[in-house]
């Protein structure tokens, strides 16, 4: 099989930005450095030749090796070309788990990267808006699909049920996620304080 | 059924006012008649249980041959609340918000394994049985049973309450959440979630 023409095309401009290049089940995986990543992704969107305009899926992987590091995946498709690339970030679990947002790309990042924060504690620097997705806002056992979460959690199922009771759901959605954001202006002043910051709920 | 007089009243015990008398049981069987016979289900839907809970409610099953007739989608209209599925974490605190905006008199059925225990969800994010949130009155097993077994579910929950009495007021008490945030008490809810079955088996990587 021919070089995939994105990753050649990667070589030749970022050189050693692009740490290595492998095959899996016929999809290429380009492995980058960390620092240079969203440098990489804003040429892969916007370059002609590449147009990677559709970001598929975001997500991460923490292998059963400790030894390995995590790392975060991003699933990239180009339309005009009919062409998939598979982009990986090796995190090493003893520093800062960050990698930078793709949000300011591709705004379906949002969620997606809000996942991957709540599920595996990765940061995602220049995201406008990352609190938990999944689990509660309140929750704070750690994150789930890390492989020293037991999967029972950490708490006993008294601790757990007692915190989830005490979550009160309603106090946590965004202004934008409330029905009453286009009428934000016309509430109350200290409403607008209370869901300008929004509400925690005691645990 | 109140149809027959329940040994105390026959009996040489004194009888104090609210004491089952003739005039309380036949009051009793009017009401629990009517009572069972127009119960409106809020669903709590929230998986698999929740798509054999739709055909229960049509025609095929048809429980408004139980009187149930109308589905309640609102708490404060509703009389039994079905929880069909799984429940997490994050839904208990709703769950037990429509539980206390329900007014008596009310119960609950506990549709399918998941909602009665857990089921094969033994992890962080599920409460292994809905009756650490909010009492329940009849489970219904299954995974996720047939409407046959929830239309047993329900004949079962109409007997109940064909034997229910206004003379027993603590029947109609709110149950609510203890001062320490718990519907039970904290060593029991530890106790009846603890692993059973194939889930001792299971593998944790802590």
């Amino acid at each position: 099989m021919s070089e995939h023409p994105s990753v050649a095309a990667l070589r030749a401009r970022f050189g050693a930005g692009l740490a290595a290049v492998s095959e899996s089940c016929g999809d290429v995986i380009a492995r980058v450095e960390s620092g240079r990543a969203h440098e990489i992704f804003t040429w892969l969107r916007d370059d002609p030749a590449q147009a990677y305009d559709y970001l598929v899926d975001v997500t991460a992987v923490e292998y059963r090796d400790p030894e390995l590091p995590l790392e975060v995946v991003w699933q990239l498709r180009s339309l005009p070309h009919a062409r998939d690339l598979r982009v990986k970030v090796a995190l090493d679990k003893a520093g800062p788990l960050e990698v930078p947002s793709v949000y300011d790309l591709w705004r379906g990042a949002d969620w997606l990267e809000r996942e991957v924060y709540d599920m595996f504690g990765i940061s995602f620097a220049g995201h406008p808006d990352l609190r938990r997705i999944l689990m509660w806002e309140t929750y704070h056992e750690g994150h789930p699909l890390r492989k020293d979460f037991p999967l029972r959690g950490h708490f006993s199922r008294a601790e757990q049920t007692r915190q989830a009771l005490a979550a009160n759901p309603e106090a946590h959605y965004s202004i934008e996620e409330l029905s009453i954001a286009e009428s934000y202006d016309d509430l109350p002043a200290e409403m607008r304080a209370r869901l300008a910051h929004g509400e925690r709920g005691a645990v | 059924m109140g149809m027959t007089l329940p040994e105390a009243a026959t009996g040489t015990t004194t009888m104090s006012e609210i004491s089952p008398n003739w005039v309380t049981t036949r009051l009793d069987f009017l009401v629990n008649w009517a009572r069972k016979n127009s119960l409106w289900p809020m669903p709590f839907g929230t998986a698999c249980c929740a798509i054999e809970y739709m055909a229960t409610a049509a025609s095929r099953f048809d429980i408004a041959r139980f009187g149930m007739e109308r589905q309640s989608f609102s708490p404060r209209q509703a009389d039994v609340l079905i929880c069909a599925g799984r429940l997490p974490f994050k839904l208990a605190p709703v769950i037990r918000k429509i539980w206390d905006q329900m007014p008596q008199p009310k119960w609950a059925i506990s549709m399918g394994a998941c909602a009665s225990s857990g089921g094969i969800f033994d992890t962080y994010a599920m409460v292994q049985g809905i009756d650490t949130i909010i009492p329940v009155d009849v489970y219904v097993p299954g995974c996720p049973p047939r409407p046959e077994g929830l239309m047993y579910g329900i004949t079962l929950l109409q007997k109940k309450i064909a034997g229910e009495t206004i003379t027993d007021t603590a029947m109609r008490e709110e149950h609510l959440v203890g001062p320490d945030g718990l519907f039970v008490r904290r060593e029991r809810l530890d106790e009846i979630s603890e692993p059973f079955g194939n889930s001792v088996q299971q593998t944790r990587s802590a």
